[in-house]
């Protein structure tokens, strides 16, 4: 199966990735080599076998509810692009 | 000094022969002669790393010194390092200087060891050439026409040209392992969950793996003593009592069982690459091993898994990269999603996106199952494979790259033949296994050869101690480039 120049751009507005026409039809044919490899592995019996989301089986740590983060604003807030006021700017969003 | 080993060089900081800020200086005045050639280095701040160097010497002077005390170690730009530049490779991260450690930083600057500066690497370790990097591509010390591997490949281009005695990197498919086999030098990728992936960029987080990379495998095991422990901020970091990773190195190898899988010796690797194994599995022979067949039958099946299951966890990691609280922004746009995308497809690379775009594609609605679920269980059926073989042997050996290096540009329109470089290093991420690389020989053009070996989980020490013994016995990790040994 063959993925489309429209895929392509549907899945970067998903991906919020801006694509201009000819940038998707470059890209398309290089995704659908790689959709054609994927598909030796799509055609493989795998009833019954349990899908492995992990390495190994651990189960998911557990720690007291206690605050074990100090306040780090400003020296977080010093790499970003645009602050004012302790606050990440943006443009605006509502009218 | 650029030639001794970190064992050596640890030798002769304890002695008092050697200070840290001598040692560290040479390095330095190294890498400005030479980096230019390799392009091994993003970011070098000469002042921290002789402040680290200084404050070793002190503690050296008051016989506190650990092992790796005063060694200056270089560190792969996917690690965040605090007050340092920490790119990933990428003109998304040119920007961004860490306000905190990696946990393998913590680690290292713990016991001592100086930040020589930031390696090159593939964008956001998306690549197994080191050509996909936002700084240009590093080159090969053996051969400046060809690709160092990749994605660690400043890392392992700096060991190799003797720029650094030692340094950390990452392997999500073999990023650790095809570097350290294309440029002559000793990787490991531990056991996953053996080293914290806390401040450690993430691709996908399900495989990505830090780990040393060094001129021999006493050294690696050193850097692991290190690098090695239970970190809490890692929900996946494993809950082990402290081991010494050198434990075996002193132990012979007689009686071990070498698997071969047959996948492996069967087809696909270049002549060269498999005459050198084949005598490095001799020397095994030598050294008492014994050797038995055993086989993965699955293994052709990892790159296709690997490509559904690595890009699927990309896309969700890469989210964060929005343009609002640090690194690039693009600097116009109308709107905030035209923020966030002007500033992604500006932000990002090409391999980058078209693996966030492949990524976003399999997890989307009603393709799910399809791809990223079917990937899963087939990954299962890898590991299956793995458990089988190590029921009948103590450690696999076979290639780690199916060519040596090959040409800069040779393969960056065709993702598919890039990506089939992995072919060998990709099945021990999935299941999760240490695998590390060692220097077992040189083809007719006098590129290096790297000899894989994929242990059980945690047999890091035994994988490491095995090593050791080979490298007694021969001296293919003493070779050094043309032109880094003056």
């Amino acid at each position: 199966m063959a993925l489309t120049a429209d895929d392509v751009k549907r899945v970067a507005e998903l991906a919020r990735i801006a694509i201009d026409e000819s940038e998707a039809r470059a890209v398309l044919s290089q995704i659908n080599d790689v959709f054609r490899l994927i598909a030796e592995m799509q055609a493989v019996d795998t009833r019954g076998v349990e899908p492995m989301s992990h390495a190994l089986d651990v189960t998911q740590r557990l720690r007291e509810d206690a605050v074990t983060e100090g306040d780090q604003h400003a020296l977080f807030q010093s790499v970003a692009p645009h602050v004012e006021g302790d606050l990440y700017l943006v443009p605006k969003v509502i009218e | 000094m650029h030639k001794a080993t970190i064992k050596e060089l640890s030798a002769r900081l304890a002695a008092r022969k050697l200070s840290s800020v001598e040692l560290t200086r040479h390095f330095l005045s190294r890498i400005k002669a030479l980096n230019q050639k390799y392009n091994c280095f993003i970011t070098l701040d000469e002042e921290a790393s002789l402040g680290q160097a200084e404050a070793a010497d002190r503690l050296r002077a008051t016989g506190r010194g650990q092992a790796l005390t005063g060694i200056p170690i270089a560190q792969k730009d996917i690690f965040c390092s605090r007050g340092w530049l920490t790119t990933c490779g990428s003109k998304m991260l040119s920007n961004f200087v860490s306000p905190y450690d990696a946990h393998v930083v913590e680690r290292l600057n713990a016991a001592g060891a100086v930040n020589l500066g930031k390696t090159n690497m593939d964008e956001f370790a998306m690549g197994s050439s080191s050509e996909t990097s936002y700084y240009g591509p590093v080159r090969n010390p053996w051969d400046v026409a060809t690709v160092p591997g990749g994605s660690s490949g400043g890392s392992a281009a700096a060991v190799a040209a003797r720029l650094a005695p030692g340094a950390i990197g990452t392997d999500t498919g073999g990023s650790i392992r095809q570097p350290a086999a294309l440029s002559g030098i000793c990787g490991l990728k531990p056991t996953y969950g053996v080293v914290s992936r806390y401040g450690m960029i993430a691709f996908a987080s399900s495989l990505d793996q830090g780990g040393p990379m060094a001129r021999t495998a006493e050294d690696l095991a050193l850097l692991m003593n290190v690098m090695a422990g239970f970190d809490a901020r890692d929900s996946t970091s494993l809950e082990r009592g402290r081991e010494d990773y050198a434990r075996e190195i002193g132990r012979q190898a007689r009686g071990l069982k070498i698997g071969l899988p047959r996948e492996f010796f069967a087809e696909g690797a270049a002549p060269a690459v498999m005459k050198a194994v084949e005598a490095a599995v001799a020397e095994f022979g030598k050294l008492g091993c014994e050797t038995v067949d055993v086989s993965l039958p699955n293994m052709r099946l990892s790159v296709p898994v690997y490509y559904v299951l690595a890009p699927a966890e990309a896309s969700s990691n890469l989210a964060r990269y929005d343009g609002v609280r640090y690194g690039f922004r693009a600097p116009e746009y109308a709107d905030l999603p035209d923020l966030y995308r002007k500033t992604r497809s500006q932000g990002f690379g090409w391999e980058v996106k078209r693996r966030i775009l492949i990524g976003t594609y399999v997890l989307s609605h009603g393709y799910y199952d399809a791809y990223y679920i079917q990937a899963q269980r087939v990954r299962r059926l890898i590991a299956r494979d793995f458990a089988e073989a190590f029921k009948r042997c103590d450690v696999i050996a076979g290639p780690t790259s199916p060519t040596t290096a090959f040409r800069l540009g040779e393969k960056m329109d065709d993702p598919v033949r890039m990506y089939l470089n992995d072919i060998y290093t990709i099945p021990a991420n999935l299941a999760g296994l240490p695998g590390m690389s060692i220097p077992c020989g040189f083809d007719a053009a006098g590129l290096p050869v790297g000899l894989q070996i994929v242990g059980n989980y945690f047999a890091e020490a035994r994988m490491l101690g095995l090593a050791h013994q080979y490298q007694l016995a021969t001296d293919w990790h003493r070779r050094i480039p043309p032109g880094c040994d003056a």
